[in-house]
């Protein structure tokens, strides 16, 4: 199974929809609230290079923003 | 490839509005769209939606949803339209970069987006500091120097937003007096963590990997600030670019008359991409449910 971490914010529509896909097609992963975790903002910012939430971590690869078709080929879906 | 009784693009207020009316008259009938919610899904607190006191723009948007799903619509989501055509029989094809869906009516209902400010660095930025969005992108910004470049509502509605989460916020308003309304006005101007500076250009975004600070033309002078995030609130264009043989009006508004029809038969606008004056959840939910039902007149007459 891969490790998938997704970094959000709580006020973020796409970060929301991001998690409930995952939710919905059984894909277990850990939630980063960048609004409140600061350790976990700059983690962001350090393996995506921008601010941009939702950041989708797949193993070491990187997905910006909720595009569906990369996490759907990264994890099998 | 089956014609359908109409494609309805976009699902904001105006969109998902019409496809519940849509889905209730039984029309064959698709929608397409980018995202779900439009500029809803970004707006913080929503507090004139007649039966929700008070609700936020994501709750909102999940209700439309929900409402949406009882009646198992198609939905083309994550799918933006490309472009609208006319057809040679007077039917329409709704062009996405995969599909082509050809339809006898079409509705479109594809909102407005967030006007660039074209200042030097903004594109190299966005993302890394620039951001559209502070109700998505606020929370980021956490103790930092900000700026809200802007003077209207979206603009004070962002720094009352940031008041709570940033050290310092700079209004910069290239007006020589702020807009809006004036409760919000009031709210801004009683913060001490804003300054408002008026009458100011904003001519450059600068940083190495990330937003280190704009330069302002001010006064008649040059003006360094030294902040991480920039919230662009500076007005929005409609998104009209997808269609190309209707009537718009200068500011690129599709031109609607009081039925939704624009200005080729078969044609409905409704919404913030209309010109339709006041731009409002409950103003384009409401366009969204006069314009289908002039779809299903209009096939009706056709029948």
């Amino acid at each position: 199974m891969a490790q998938v971490k997704v970094f959000s914010t709580p006020t973020c529509p796409y970060c929301l929809r991001a998690k409930d896909y995952l939710k919905e097609k059984g894909v277990a992963f850990d939630a980063v609230d960048v609004s409140s975790d600061r350790a976990g903002l700059e983690e962001m910012m350090r393996v995506s290079g921008q601010m941009g939430v939702p950041v989708i971590l797949v193993d070491n690869d990187v997905i910006v923003g909720f595009d569906k078709e990369r996490l759907n080929a990264k994890l099998g879906l | 490839m089956s014609l359908l009784d109409c494609v309805i693009v976009g699902a904001g207020p105006a969109g998902i509005t019409a496809a519940v009316y849509a889905a209730r008259k039984r029309m064959d009938f698709l929608v397409v769209t980018q995202d779900i919610g439009g500029q809803t899904a970004l707006s913080g607190d929503v507090e004139n939606y007649t039966g929700y006191q008070f609700i936020t723009g994501s709750e909102l948007v999940a209700k439309f949803e929900e409402h949406l799903k009882q009646f198992g619509v198609r939905l083309k989501d994550d799918t933006p339209v490309a472009h609208i055509a006319q057809a040679s029989d007077k039917t329409f094809e709704v062009r996405t970069p995969k599909e082509v869906f050809a339809c006898r009516t079409v509705i479109v209902a594809s909102g407005r987006r967030p006007r660039l400010l074209n200042a030097r660095g903004e594109e190299a930025f966005r993302n890394k500091g620039v951001t559209y969005c502070a109700t998505c992108d606020g929370p980021l910004f956490a103790d930092k120097d900000v700026a809200v470049i802007g003077g209207g509502n979206s603009a004070l509605d962002a720094v009352l937003q940031m008041v709570k989460i940033a050290a310092k916020i700079y209004l910069v308003d290239v007006n020589p007096q702020l807009g809006g309304d004036a409760v919000m006005r009031e709210k801004v101007l009683a913060s001490d963590k804003v300054e408002v500076l008026n009458g100011a250009v904003t001519k450059e975004i600068y940083g190495r990997q990330f937003v280190e600070g704009i330069r302002l033309e001010h006064k008649g002078g040059v003006r360094d600030l030294a902040v991480a995030g920039v919230f662009v609130e500076i007005g929005s264009v409609p998104n009209s670019n997808i269609i190309d043989f209707v009537k718009k009006n200068e500011a690129g508004e599709i031109v609607v008359d009081n039925l939704n029809r624009a200005s080729v038969p078969g044609v409905f606008a409704a919404g913030d991409v209309t010109d339709v004056p006041e731009k409002q959840i409950i103003v384009a939910a409401g366009e969204g449910a006069k314009a289908v039902l002039g779809v299903f007149r209009y096939l009706s007459q056709m029948r």
